[in-house]
């Protein structure tokens, strides 16, 4: 049960090892609390719908398997949609277009499919829970190279923290959609020599 | 002129994968070489073009008056998914040919995020319907446009000597963020000083 939860962490993190999803990740990673917002929101869809797949597995046929996930993927997030309008607005506007793209974000598709549907309820949602905070863990870190030396600060929501020398003159092309694409690059090639050490 | 300044706007200045990272999955995985990322590109403008207009009908006049807006997420996705599978058969009967050269790419298209963005960036912006149309056409040539280029790219780095955690993944990465930045000079005021605005 540990492995499935732990196992999202790094070996098989969804966003670095599998590259699954990355609209999200470079969409909304120029701040912290957008990613940590857009995690969150990802997270819990990916439980729900997890938890829900494994639990209609014997019920759905194989044939129509693909739309009837993506009906119950796509009922989840208009339920976290709803949520956040109601009681985080301005994530909900920062997050926009991105928000409801959490439906076709292949991290949650490919779990139901390749975990959720063949495995236990409970062992689905631990396997939920792990992918999310692998998930939420690498957007965060992608926003705060970003935001640290895109934009000199560091915000956690309400409070932010502005960085003497990098606010006046950050290296702005980090903060670009440019920077997000070439730091996904760097790391991603980083984590490639770390697994190939491994090895 | 407003459609053409769409068009120019979601082509270059906002070009979909370039700087909103929609469709970044296909776009790294069909563009290794030229032919299969023309096709993908073809087969991708062809679904935004239709689903898009289909969304924005049953969006107007369906779920509005009815005041079912909330379902909006739900519907379109649906929307797609089933028009993806039309799409399939209608051109598998009418066009074998065109279906060998885009049948194996229509069905990832529905995971594509571009073909769901640009239909509910079209409800956010409230375009009517021919700027719906041109709006999901030009995200689609987008999409071509940098798929093919990157595709011709992609088949040199195949000859070039890439260090050796950079290759595959990451070096495509870098690539597309360089071109990215080369499409930073395509900026907004394009528009005004062609006089589109």
């Amino acid at each position: 049960m540990k492995k499935e939860l732990t196992k999202g962490f790094f070996k098989e993190n969804p966003t670095f090892i599998l590259v699954l999803g990355l609209c999200p990740t470079l969409g909304v990673s120029t701040s912290v609390s957008n990613a940590i917002g857009m995690g969150i929101a990802a997270t819990l869809v990916l439980v729900g719908s997890n938890f829900l797949v494994s639990m209609l597995k014997d019920y759905i046929a194989d044939s129509i398997r693909i739309p009837s996930f993506i009906v119950i993927i796509a009922s989840f997030v208009t339920v976290v949609q709803m949520v956040m309008n109601a009681y985080l607005p301005d994530l909900y506007a920062a997050l926009g277009v991105y928000l409801p793209l959490i439906v076709v974000n292949c991290i949650i598709l490919g779990r139901a499919e390749a975990f959720a549907s063949k495995n236990s309820p409970l062992a689905s949602v631990m396997d939920a829970i792990g992918m999310g905070i692998g998930f939420t863990m690498s957007l965060t870190m992608i926003a705060l190279i970003r935001e640290v030396i895109g934009n000199g600060t560091i915000s956690f929501f309400a409070w932010k923290i502005a960085l003497p020398g990098l606010k006046d003159n950050p290296v702005r092309v980090l903060a670009a959609p440019a920077g997000a694409l070439l730091l996904m690059g760097y790391l991603k090639a980083m984590f490639n020599k770390i697994q190939e050490k491994k090895k | 002129m407003r459609l053409v300044a769409l068009l120019i706007t979601y082509v270059f200045i906002n070009n979909f994968i370039l700087v909103q990272f929609m469709g970044l999955c296909p776009f790294i995985g069909v563009s290794k070489n030229s032919e299969s990322a023309i096709g993908m590109g073809l087969a991708v403008t062809f679904v935004t073009a239709v689903s898009s207009t289909v969304c924005y009908l049953i969006y107007y006049y369906l779920l509005v008056p009815f005041s079912l807006e909330y379902l909006q997420t739900v519907v379109f996705i649906l929307v797609i998914a089933s028009l993806v599978q039309v799409v399939e058969r209608f051109i598998r009967v009418t066009s074998p040919s065109l279906y060998k050269a885009l049948g194996i790419y229509l069905p990832l298209i529905t995971t594509n995020c571009i073909v769901l963005g640009i239909s509910i960036i079209n409800i956010n912006e409230k375009y009517n319907l021919l700027e719906s149309f041109v709006s999901s056409v030009a995200a689609g040539l987008g999409f071509t446009l940098v798929i093919i280029l990157m595709s011709n790219i992609r088949e040199r780095l195949e000859l070039s000597d890439v260090p050796k955690s950079f290759r595959g993944l990451p070096i495509a990465f870098v690539t597309a963020g360089l071109m990215a930045l080369a499409f930073m000079g395509f900026d907004r005021a394009i528009i005004s000083n062609l006089h589109l605005a």
